[in-house]
Order: C-alpha cells, then sequence, then structure tokens
C-alpha cells in the first residue's frame, strides 16, 4: 500500500487530531454571550491568532470559511463586485474553484482577461503586467495561484503582487497547495487575499481560510449574523478551525527536505523504469511533494487502475464529480496536446511518506506502462469490417 | 477470471456484475461515459449515461466491493454510434444504435482495452445466453422472451462472443429485480431504459432535423405517383411508419397509408396501403456467421428488435445473405439487421446476422 495522492488530502496530523478532538466535547457557539460562549470565542481567537503568526498575517486578516473552495470564490466573487469595475485577471491554469468563479463572473458581464502561463506553468510578471496594460483602474482584481496542485510550479507571488501593487490592483493568490509545502509569509508576499485550505496541510476537512487585507474590500457571499467582519457569516465551526490552526502551526514548521529528497528518488525511479516518461512542471521552482509525468502512449485511466490493483494510489490530474478524467487544462495551457494530456499521472508525497512507498512505486510503474501501452494502442485499433465475419 | 463489468447504473447489469462476483471472478466495475456533457442528457432514470447513473454504477459496486471507475469513451461513441446513426438516416436506413454500441463499443473499444489490460472478459446485463461448444460460442435467446436481446448482440463475431459474459441469460427479469432486492442494491426498483440514451427528449426527428438540417422532398403515393405532400427530410421517416406523414386528405379508399421506401436521393417518400409493406424477401449484407452453415438453411429471420419474426430459409452468396421468407413481414426497413435463428428447446439459437439491404 503506497498513498502517493497527498495533494488530494493527506492525513490529519496527530497534534491537529488531538486539539480538534478536545474542542468536539467542550460545549459553546463563539457567538454567544455567557460563559460557554466565551470560552468558544477565545479558543477561536487563539487559533487565529497562531494561524496568523504561522503565516505571517494579522489576525484581524484571518477570515475562517468552509474550505479552499469558499475562499476562492469569495476573493475572485467579492472583490470584483466590491470594486465595481470590469476586468478581472486571471491565469489559465488556476485550479477549477477560481477558474470557474472567474468563469461565471464572465457570464455576468465582466471582462476576463487570461493571463497565459509558460511551458512549465508559471505566470511571469511580464505577463500580468502586459494584462494590466494602459488601464488599470479598469482592473477589479488579478488572480494567480501560489503553487499549481498538478503540476506543482510555484509561482513568484511577490514579484506577481508588487506589479499588480503599482498599478493599484489587488492580487489574490490561492495557496492551497503551497501552505504547509513551501515558506509562505502574507504580509512579505504582498498579496491583498490568500486562500489556504485545512485537509491539504494536516488538517480537517470542510474548513479553510481567506485572509484578506483590512484595506480590500469584500463583498459577502453569505449574509446572516455578520461573523467574521461581516464579510463571512455562519456560525463558527470552532472544533474545525481548532485542528486546522494546529495543523498549520505542526506543517510550516516542519522541514521538507525529506519530502524533496523522496521526490528526487521517485523521479529517478519512474525514469529509470520509463525512460521515455516526460517530467512535466518546473523541475527547481515546485512543491517539494510534487511529480508530474506525462506517459506517452498510455491513457492516465488505465495506469491510475493498474496501480490501484497494485496497492498505489495516485492521481490522473484534479478530481472531477462524474469521475471522468478530462484532459487536463493545465496541460493543455502549458502547450500539451489533447491525447498526450490524456497519458498522465500526479505523483505527491506528504508528511508519512517513505521510501517504501517510493519503493512499491519504483517496481510497479514499467510493467503498469507497458500495459497501458498495450491497451492505448489497441483503443486506437478499429475493426474494417470484411465481407463475411465469423 | 479477470472480468470487467460495465456497469450501466441500471439493475441489469448490477446484478449481472453481482453475479460474475459470486461465481469466484475478479471483477473490477466500469462505467462508460459516452457523453461530454453528462448534464446534457437526460435526467431521471430512463437514460444509461447521466451523473445520476454513474452514481447508481459507484453505488452498486460499493454493495459488492468491488473497484470502480468511469472510463470517457464519449469520443468514440459519438463517432462510432451518433454519427453512423445521423449518416444512416440521411441514407434513408434506419439504425440500430443498441445494436451498433454492442459491436463498437462495449465490445470492441471496450473489450480491446479491457483484454489489453489483462481482463478475461467483459460482463454485462445484457438477457441472452452464451455458451461454449467444442470451442465455439453459441448465442441463443433469453429465457425471457419479452427481454430477449440476443438479436442486438447477434451481429458479435465469434471472438467477441468469447470474451463476453451474460450471466442473465438465464433468468426472468422479475427474478433479476428481486435478487438486487436481496443483495441490497438500491437500483432493484430502478425503471427500466427506453429509447435512444444521447436522445434525451425521445424526439428522435427533431435530433436529427438539428443535425442534417431541413431537406425537403415530396411524399408520393406509390400506386399512382400523385404528389400527396411535402416533407422536410426523409430522415424523418421510417419503413412502416403510419402517424406524422402530414398529409391532409384522407387515401381514396378511406384507409390509412404507411411509408413503403425512403430514396435519399431525390428526397422522396412513398406511401402507401398496409399490404404493400409485406416483404417476403430480404437481400443483407455485411453479415456475420458465428455458426457455420453452407446452402440454403432452414431457420426463423427476425427483422426488428422487437418482434417482426417468420420462417425462412436463408442463404450466405458471396458476401450477402439471401432470406426468403416463408410468411410475410410488414416494417422491413434497410438499415435494420435480419438475424437468423435455429428454433432449440434450450433457447433459439443465433445462426447469424447482416445488415438489411433491400426488401422485395
Amino acid at each position: 500500500m503506497a498513498y502517493l495522492d497527498h495533494a488530494a488530502t493527506t492525513p490529519m496530523l496527530p497534534v491537529a487530531v488531538a486539539a480538534m478532538t478536545e474542542a468536539l466535547s467542550t460545549l459553546g457557539n463563539a457567538s454567544s454571550l455567557h460563559t460557554s460562549g466565551r470560552r468558544a470565542r477565545r479558543a477561536v481567537e487563539e487559533a487565529r491568532e497562531d494561524l496568523a503568526d504561522a503565516l505571517g498575517a494579522r489576525p484581524s486578516e484571518v477570515i475562517f470559511t468552509a474550505g479552499g473552495t469558499e475562499s476562492d470564490n469569495l476573493a475572485v466573487k467579492g472583490i470584483y463586485w466590491a470594486r465595481e469595475r470590469p476586468r478581472v485577471l486571471s491565469s489559465t491554469v488556476e485550479h477549477h474553484a477560481v477558474l470557474d468563479a472567474v468563469e461565471w463572473l464572465g457570464g455576468t458581464g465582466a471582462q476576463v482577461g487570461w493571463l497565459d502561463a509558460d511551458e512549465s506553468g508559471r505566470i511571469t510578471p511580464q505577463r500580468l503586467a502586459e494584462a494590466i496594460g494602459s488601464a488599470p483602474e479598469e482592473v477589479a482584481l488579478a488572480t494567480v495561484m501560489w503553487a499549481n496542485n498538478e503540476v506543482g510550479t510555484v509561482n513568484e507571488v511577490r514579484e506577481l503582487a508588487e506589479v499588480a501593487a503599482a498599478h493599484g490592483v489587488p492580487l489574490h493568490t490561492d495557496a492551497v497547495q503551497a501552505v504547509g509545502s513551501v515558506p509562505v509569509s502574507f504580509a512579505e508576499s504582498g498579496a491583498a487575499a490568500l486562500t489556504l485550505s485545512a485537509h491539504k496541510l494536516g488538517g480537517p476537512y470542510g474548513v479553510g481560510a481567506l485572509l484578506l487585507r483590512r484595506d480590500v474590500k469584500c463583498t459577502p457571499l453569505l449574509h446572516g449574523g455578520g461573523q467574521e467582519r461581516d464579510v463571512r457569516s455562519g456560525t463558527l465551526n470552532v472544533p474545525a478551525v481548532i485542528g486546522m490552526a494546529a495543523a498549520v502551526r505542526a506543517s510550516v514548521s516542519e522541514d521538507k527536505a525529506h519530502i524533496a529528497a523522496l521526490r528526487e528518488d521517485l523521479v529517478a525511479a519512474v525514469r529509470h523504469a520509463v525512460p521515455d516518461a516526460v517530467y512535466n512542471g518546473d523541475p527547481v521552482h515546485r512543491l517539494p511533494g510534487n511529480a508530474h509525468f506525462t506517459f506517452p502512449g498510455c491513457e492516465g485511466d488505465s495506469l491510475l487502475m493498474l496501480l490501484d490493483a497494485k496497492g498505489i494510489e495516485c492521481s490522473t490530474g484534479s478530481a472531477c464529480t462524474a469521475g471522468v478524467a478530462q484532459p487536463s487544462h493545465v496541460l493543455l495551457a502549458m502547450g500539451v496536446d489533447a491525447a498526450t494530456a490524456r497519458g498522465s499521472l500526479r505523483f505527491s508525497l506528504g508528511h508519512n511518506s517513505t521510501a517504501q512507498d517510493v519503493a512499491e512505486l519504483a517496481a510497479a510503474i514499467g510493467p503498469a506502462v507497458e500495459r497501458a501501452r498495450n491497451a492505448g494502442l489497441a483503443g486506437m485499433r478499429r475493426r474494417t469490417s470484411s465481407s463475411v465475419r465469423v | 477470471m479477470r472480468v470487467l463489468a460495465a456497469m450501466s447504473g441500471g439493475v441489469d447489469s448490477a446484478v449481472a456484475a453481482a453475479r460474475a462476483v459470486a461465481a469466484g471472478h475478479e471483477v473490477v466495475g466500469v462505467h462508460l461515459a459516452l457523453s461530454a456533457k453528462p448534464g446534457t442528457l437526460r435526467t431521471g432514470a430512463r437514460g444509461c449515461c447521466t451523473v445520476e447513473d454513474a452514481h447508481d454504477a459507484r453505488r452498486a459496486a460499493d454493495v459488492l466491493g468491488i473497484p470502480f471507475y468511469v472510463w470517457d469513451f464519449a469520443e468514440r461513441f459519438t463517432e462510432e454510434v451518433i454519427e453512423d446513426f445521423v449518416a444512416e438516416y440521411a441514407a434513408g436506413r434506419t439504425p440500430n444504435p443498441c445494436l451498433r454500441c454492442n459491436e463498437k463499443i462495449k465490445f470492441e473499444a471496450l473489450l480491446d482495452k479491457a483484454v489489453a489490460l489483462g481482463f478475461d472478459a467483459v460482463c454485462t446485463g445484457h438477457y441472452a445466453q452464451l455458451s461454449v461448444v467444442d470451442g465455439r460460442p453459441e448465442l441463443r435467446r433469453s429465457v425471457d422472451e419479452g427481454k430477449d436481446q440476443s438479436y442486438v448482440l447477434a451481429s458479435l463475431t465469434s471472438d467477441q462472443l468469447r470474451h463476453a459474459m451474460f450471466p442473465l441469460g438465464d433468468t426472468v427479469k422479475e427474478q433479476v429485480r428481486a435478487e438486487a432486492e436481496q443483495r441490497g442494491l438500491s437500483v432493484a426498483d430502478k425503471p427500466d431504459s427506453h429509447d435512444i440514451c444521447f436522445i434525451p427528449d425521445g424526439d428522435t426527428r427533431g435530433f436529427l432535423s438539428d443535425r442534417l438540417g431541413e431537406r425537403d422532398g415530396l411524399l408520393v403515393d406509390d400506386e399512382t405517383g400523385a404528389v400527396l405532400g411535402r416533407h422536410t427530410g426523409v430522415h424523418g421517416f421510417t419503413v412502416g411508419q403510419r402517424k406524422g406523414l402530414g398529409i391532409d386528405a384522407p387515401a381514396g379508399d378511406g384507409r390509412p397509408r404507411y411509408v413503403l421506401a425512403l430514396e435519399p436521393v431525390s428526397g422522396t417518400v412513398r406511401v402507401g396501403a398496409a399490404e404493400k409493406l409485406a416483404v417476403t424477401g430480404i437481400t443483407a449484407t455485411h453479415p456475420v456467421v458465428p455458426v457455420m452453415w453452407h446452402g440454403p438453411v432452414e431457420c426463423v429471420a427476425q427483422v426488428r428488435a422487437h418482434g417482426g419474426t417468420a420462417p425462412a430459409v436463408a442463404e450466405l452468396i458471396g458476401d450477402e445473405v439471401l432470406v426468403s421468407l416463408r410468411e410475410p413481414l410488414r416494417g422491413v426497413a434497410p438499415g435494420q439487421a435480419v438475424v437468423l435463428y435455429r428454433p432449440d428447446q434450450a433457447g433459439d439459437l443465433v445462426l447469424g446476422s447482416a445488415t438489411i439491404a433491400t426488401t422485395r
């Protein structure tokens, strides 16, 4: 059994489980005014301070949400609505939580400017500057992810934010894959808003945060009790917030060198077994746990099934509701053709990955690729109907 | 054996997969995504390729405790089934897309992939009996004659049948539903699918008009040659059709009129009296003959998916099958398959299948 899909979700850290478990049996609505309420509120505020401290933010900049998708939607739609300017700039390789929110805004009348990625999946500051162009006052916001969830490429968010700030444009960055994997400081980044999700870094499911600078106006998606600076109403999920803060604190302080070293072993093993495998993304500026390959002549779903049968769990790209593997929009944006893009797999390592995981993949990947190639060829074959068939 | 169970999300394929598991095979469930945009296909329980159906298939696999995947065959399905369907209608023929899907998708594209990935067989919930005698596969009608699907499987070759598994052929539908209930499969009560899965609203004529546009032509009395009306495309008609001809005036003799023939080049639809639909001879092409037979063979011919059977003599001459019907059949449409059976106590045996080209 080798779990190589930590970018999808990673096991909860024991410290987060302990903190959350304790909170689960503690009564209190953080909005209540009595003793139990005050106790819950205190726990939430301590979690907020911990999380802010770990990520270079001020506590008042932390807005708790129900996860990465909500944070992305809140930032993209909320800032666009609040700033009342016609243009939204977005990279083409964003997670669907950003991409689809931007496209939805486009459908309501926003002018969408797409920022093309280079062949490693990176968005350059030059590209952002060009897109802002001569009419920065028309731009409501720009959104560029910190690190790509598929190919693992890490952007220079500080440089991007500098370009944006020079033109008075707020930059939102989806840092769901980055927080807990690479150093992230909200203040130093210069971003106006930053998305994070707990379950990607060893916290619980269904909770996340938007770090939002105090000077950035954001219209709420959810109206109600006015919690979270009136930007995100709803009773706070106290145990989840506490679990998330514990996980963030633990994950940012952990050295990632061992994960990067394991990743290098994995890459070497795959290349040894499959010499024509293409290693996608940026070889240097990438997430420590990410290894993303294209296997020419294979379909990713065949490979995934064959590896799954051997107890090796990985991903063909970002999961989709119907479970259908579509060619990755990230690879297409990087210039890969659709047929090649279908033959891709993402292996992602995390805090409890071991050399044994890599060894299991090393043993299985060669035969799996060989078999998937035969299936790929079989899939191309079309029988011509001869005159009489038996 | 390693068995790949094609799971549509319906009760039949779920029970078929369950039986493969119970027989001790190593089973993996696969749902075929046949539409590039699942949401655009029909919703509810009538189709076989909606997001809901994928969910139902997944839940059945959960109950059976087998791995489950969704495989994307949308492109291949569009090319091989939908485009063929449209082209056949445009050519004045009446295709059977389910037959085509079995031949080209389930037992070609899927089977080829399954075999290459190390599977021994593809298992489906079709109602037909399959056995192997002296190394040769024999396909027979289901014991449930009302549900029998041997007609839409008869164009499979021996090689395809060798890798096929139809565990429901010996069971009637009510028993399959009861078995689903016993096994805790939530699809036990799910209604049967009907019609054509890629035409959500059942409006075949509208579907074809969207793709083929309007191709005006005349409705002509076959006997007198009189022009009875105009139409917007031969693809809106099928031989044997009575309703929706759009003729205002009744026939001189007051009897209903039927489509007798379609002439796609001139755009002419010939109509006439019911007795003129009667066919006693069929020439069919692209034969598949899994059971060898020489010279004229006594058999029963079936000319459409449900009903339409008659005793016949068939002969394979070159690459054509000539069928002489001992009793006339009505509504024999070019493009449909003629399937030849040898009557048998154990279930009529499929002798062969071919595509109807001309009738007389």
